[in-house]
């Protein structure tokens, strides 16, 4: 049984004067127990908006969201602020971009990791100053009783990001959320952090919901990848699957736009036309087929419904390689 | 495999119409902000009323404000003052003289008061944060350290020290002593944002350029660099309404009080506030309003100018 | 990207010496680090760049990579003097650079132009596209005739993909890429014959980049531009580069032609990070070696005695690695290394060990070895365990 159940989530931003805009447009996806599923898309594809829906993090204002999201059989997007508060941290962990603005400036970092400790699980100051230092030497931060006592602004860019995930994983959740863990990180940190998460996640069996705009990062470690175009899931399949054979125009269109260190030097790069701003509302057809070298007719006339292909999800008209699956997933 | 040209052509105008063919400039944009803005509105309503009302005030005021009309009903020892009556809707001063219409010219010289001490305060804050900004160095560490002097003194204490300097007493002391102690306030702000401007990557890329030292300072760094201080500056009409009229109320203001002016008017009140309040309440209900007005119109400047919440 | 048309054509025939348009010999910048409250004290140093030398051909494009901290920006503005130098010197075109002051040093300027990583702040909110386009012909002198300066910017505009429309636009009308694109064509504006380009893809969407990047290849080959690109991301260093100098904490440990380097890289850092960057093919990252570093990059205001790498080097030998600054030294023609021990490492007669990491402090860059774990738990388990 899946630990949790994405279903139809919309998240709709609302201005006073503005027409409403769906970041997020009726996704849907289920994580297992020590599974690493993978969001993947540029910016403004509703990935990270999906991470702050799971977690309760958006705005109260000017925001509709929609669907479900059940948790262990219960639904997230229906519990009162004080309940989510609860699980955040117990049971949802979230490791942010930018290790910088998510941590309190002006706390140690040993005084906020034991503080989810002592609200959480109840530990008294003592203990839960052990158990802080003890994870972070598990993060792999040398010299842990010292660096409890400094602050934020005095680690590297690297270490607060691995005090971030102790904190995260200070009560042991069973899901963790990672949105860009690794962005903002030299290559050289991003490997040691990503072997981290992986190390992780197969000691733990904690799931990993892994949201990264570099199909580099999915490629080593997600067994699950969902590429995700203006708010909506456009093709989900295994790592395996998907990289060996893009289906969706976008996905393939990605693959072949990125220089890549595994193939021989080639002159030129094939990039995908236009940017974001060119897409087109999904109404009225496949948002990408602006910029989409496979676009057809049907492509501006009716919105692609999602079809399965074995264990693979596609939503297009006109699929990279053979003609589109006609098997459609039912409306869940 | 090609999208149907026709509908590509549909796609394609439907973008080239969304997008216009001339380009908004950042001012625009604010001003466009600002206008929607009910907080500006009622900023610059009040500031554009008191504004008309200094203009006309010779033409609306029924009385010469300087002649002691009512001077038969004073008496200073029944301590009894002209209460409002017919032709005379405030009453009179402690002199006789028709309050309504010395409220009214009042906001001539408070207004005069306060944009003259904030220009003077300005230009003499804009060149030395101009000086201090562009070009670093020992010139900074000069101009700063002398600001920081001048920052160190209460404004109040410097203006009064200033104001007390000059053996006869004038408006024009007042707004000189007004706007010294606006000046580190403006050199200050304008030198962090020229700094912060100095370190931008298109300052960086205007001298790759070869662009002169000089175009850079006036053409990129200092426009750039103003928002904060045109904010400021509005802010700074209201203080200077407020200090204008303590240096008054001290006794500072101008000797001759013939010509109104409200904080100086205030000042004359406080012996008989317990008496008549309504000496002290005109002018300091003006002097309020006035000085909320100008302070609406610097936050919603501020909210306008901030390019985070350009969309 | 090879060697350009046009006007660097005739040079090709032109002796060695000749061809080098930008010389680097022993380049330094070091930054005081200031204290005081009344009077400013140097404190110490940060030395950003240490000790470069390296040369760029005449319309070759020369990458350079490195993580953050190592001083390839700095490298790349020092080299068009926006930063000052501490030592060494910087000859472009015969030109010694380090003595050119006021008025010579502004005209040489046009001769060497700057792409900056984000499209956004190196743009003057405030002024037009044909008003930022316009001003370095200002600045020269170049825009005498208003229709003929007119034509230029709409010609260029085409060269970098944006409509004529453009020029009456502001910058915050623009997407990255356009912006990007705009930034571009300021600095082809003047004509010059080196562009430095930092960053110039790493805050663009990755559908975009290869936009970004093909223009790069397009401009070089129709104006006959020589590169210097500066990135963090190697497979895109890679894919436009002729050659490629690795940096770490301020110096080059490795320079080699790219398909070389790639093939065989040879000092212990460029291994290690060409290890890290993840390929999109599940297939080989399950497969291919990971060389995983041990701790931070050290602090450049206290770099490391010896070899800069010797903190984190999982080959380091003992006593020379510590005390010894490797010198850069050319094992095959045209690869430079600078490791005491790359033949054996090459030969597989130094093998790697287990490397300790090094707590480095973020402010002060003061390192203490930490205590390895001897006490501590062996798995995430026996923490997070009942």
């Amino acid at each position: 049984m899946a630990l949790l159940e994405v279903r139809d989530l919309s998240v709709v931003f609302q201005r006073k004067g503005e027409e409403p805009f769906a970041a997020v447009d009726g996704i849907s996806f289920d994580v297992s127990p020590g599974q690493m599923v993978g969001l993947v898309g540029e910016s403004g594809c509703g990935k990270s908006v999906t991470s702050l829906a799971i977690m309760g993090l958006l705005p109260q204002r000017g925001v509709r969201v929609e669907g479900t999201v059940e948790f262990e059989g219960k639904d997230l997007l229906r519990l009162s602020d004080r309940e989510l508060a609860d699980r955040r941290g117990r049971d949802l962990g979230m490791v942010f971009q930018d290790p910088l603005s998510s941590v309190n400036p002006v706390i140690p970092i040993g005084v906020q990791v034991s503080e989810v400790l002592e609200r959480h699980e109840g530990l008294r100051r003592r203990e839960a100053a052990l158990r802080s230092a003890e994870l972070l030497d598990r993060v792999g931060i040398p010299d842990p009783s010292r660096r409890l006592k400094e602050y934020p602004h005095q680690l590297s860019g690297g270490m607060r990001q691995r005090a971030l995930i102790a904190m995260a994983l200070a009560c042991k959740p069973r899901l963790l959320i990672a949105d860009e863990p690794t962005t903002a990180l030299d290559v050289t940190i991003q490997a040691q952090i990503l072997s981290l998460l992986s190390e992780l996640v197969r000691d733990t069996g904690t799931a990993l919901i892994m949201i990264t705009h570099d199909l580099g990062v999915v490629a080593g470690m997600c067994d699950e990848v969902n590429v995700l175009y203006g708010g909506r899931i456009v093709e989900r399949a295994g790592r395996h699957e998907l990289f060996a054979e893009p289906r969706h125009p976008y996905t393939a269109g990605l693959l072949a736009s990125i220089p890549r260190l595994d193939a021989p030097r080639g002159d030129r790069l094939t990039p995908i036309r236009g940017s974001v701003a060119d897409n087109i509302p999904w109404a009225g057809g496949c948002a990408f087929a602006p910029r989409c070298p496979n676009a057809v007719d049907a492509c501006v006339e009716r919105s692609p419904e999602m079809t399965r292909d074995g264990e693979r999800l596609l939503r297009c008209h006109n699929p990279v390689g053979r003609p589109a699956p006609s098997e459609e997933v039912p409306v869940q | 495999m090609a999208i149907g040209t026709s509908r590509k052509e549909r796609i394609d105008s439907l973008a080239e119409s969304s997008a216009s063919e001339t380009g908004v400039s950042l001012a625009a944009s604010a001003w466009r902000r600002l206008r929607r803005n009910p907080v500006f509105l009622v900023g610059a309503s009040i500031i554009g009323l008191f504004v008309l009302l200094a203009l006309l005030a010779p033409v609306l005021a029924p009385h010469d404000p300087g002649v002691r009309m009512l001077a038969d009903q004073v008496s200073r020892a029944t301590n009894s003052i002209p209460p409002a009556q017919e032709g005379h809707p405030f009453g009179g001063d402690q002199h006789g003289r028709d309050l309504f219409s010395r409220v009214l010219l009042g906001s001539q010289q408070t207004l005069l008061v306060a944009v003259l001490a904030t220009v003077i305060g300005l230009g003499g804050g804009l060149t030395l944060g101009t000086l201090a900004g562009a070009f670093g160095g020992w010139v900074d560490s000069l101009v700063m350290r002398i600001v920081d002097v001048m920052l160190s003194v209460p404004s109040l204490l410097l203006a009064v020290s200033i104001g007390a300097l000059f053996s006869s007493q004038t408006q024009f002391t007042v707004i000189l002593a007004v706007a010294i102690v606006q000046i580190p306030v403006f050199a200050r702000l304008l030198r962090g944002t020229m700094l912060a401007q100095r370190e931008s990557d298109h300052v960086l890329a205007a001298r790759s350029l070869g662009v002169r030292q000089r175009s850079i300072v006036f053409r990129h760094m200092l426009p750039n660099a103003l928002g904060p201080v045109i904010v400021q500056s509005t802010l700074v009409l209201a203080v200077a309404i407020i200090d204008a009229a303590a240096l008054s109320f001290l006794g500072l203001g101008a000797a001759d009080d013939s010509v109104p002016e409200w904080g100086q008017m205030l000042g004359n009140a406080q012996n008989v506030i317990d008496s008549h309040p309504h000496l002290a309440f005109w002018p300091a209900a003006c002097i309020i309003v006035v000085a909320l007005g100008f302070t609406l119109v610097g936050e919603s400047l501020r909210d306008a100018l901030d390019p985070k919440r350009r969309r | 990207m090879s060697a350009a048309r046009g006007e660097s054509a005739n040079v090709s025939t032109a002796p060695e010496e000749d061809r080098v348009l930008v010389e680097v010999d022993d380049l330094k910048v070091h930054f005081p680090i200031k204290r005081g409250v009344v009077l400013d004290r140097t404190v110490g140093h940060v030395y950003a760049v240490d000790g470069v030398d390296l040369r760029i051909q005449r319309g070759e494009t020369y990458g350079l990579v490195g993580e953050s901290g190592c001083g390839k920006s700095t490298l790349g503005r020092a080299l068009l003097r926006l930063v000052d130098q501490t030592g060494g010197r910087v000859v472009f075109d015969g030109v010694d650079l380090s003595t050119l002051r006021g008025e010579p040093l502004r005209r040489m300027r046009r001769r060497m132009q700057m792409v900056f990583q984000d499209p956004m702040s190196s743009l003057d909110p405030r002024q037009s596209v044909a008003s930022i386009l316009v001003e370095g012909l200002r600045a020269h002198g170049l825009d005498t005739d208003r229709v003929a300066t007119d034509r230029r910017l709409r010609e260029l505009l085409t060269a970098v993909g944006l409509p004529g429309t453009a020029l009456r636009k502001y910058p915050h009308e623009f997407s990255g890429g356009q912006r990007q694109r705009i930034g571009i064509a300021r600095a082809l504006t003047v004509n010059p014959d080196l562009v430095v380009a930092d960053e110039p893809v790493s805050a663009l969407d990755v559908s975009v980049q290869a936009q970004v990047i093909n223009l790069l290849g397009d401009l070089q080959e129709e104006f006959g531009l020589t590169y210097l690109v500066i990135a963090h991301d190697l497979a895109v260093v890679r894919h436009i580069s002729d050659r490629i100098g690795v940096m770490y904490l301020g110096g080059l440990v490795e320079e080699a032609a790219s398909d070389a380097l790639y093939q065989e890289p040879l000092h212990p850092y460029t291994r290690a990070l060409l290890s890290a960057v993840p390929v999109p093919d599940p297939e080989l990252e399950d497969r291919r070696e990971h060389i995983l570093l041990s701790g931070d990059l050290p602090s450049p205001a206290a770099p490391p005695s010896g070899c800069r790498f010797h903190t984190r080097c999982p080959w380091r030998q003992a006593d020379r690695c510590d005390t010894e600054r490797p010198a850069l030294r050319e094992i095959t023609p045209g690869h430079r290394v600078a490791c005491h021990f790359a033949e054996d490492i090459r030969d597989g007669r130094i093998a790697r060990h287990e490397v300790a990491a090094e707590a480095v402090d973020a402010t002060t860059g003061l390192s203490g070895v930490a205590s390895t774990s001897a006490a501590g738990p062996a798995s995430v388990t026996e923490v997070l365990g009942p």
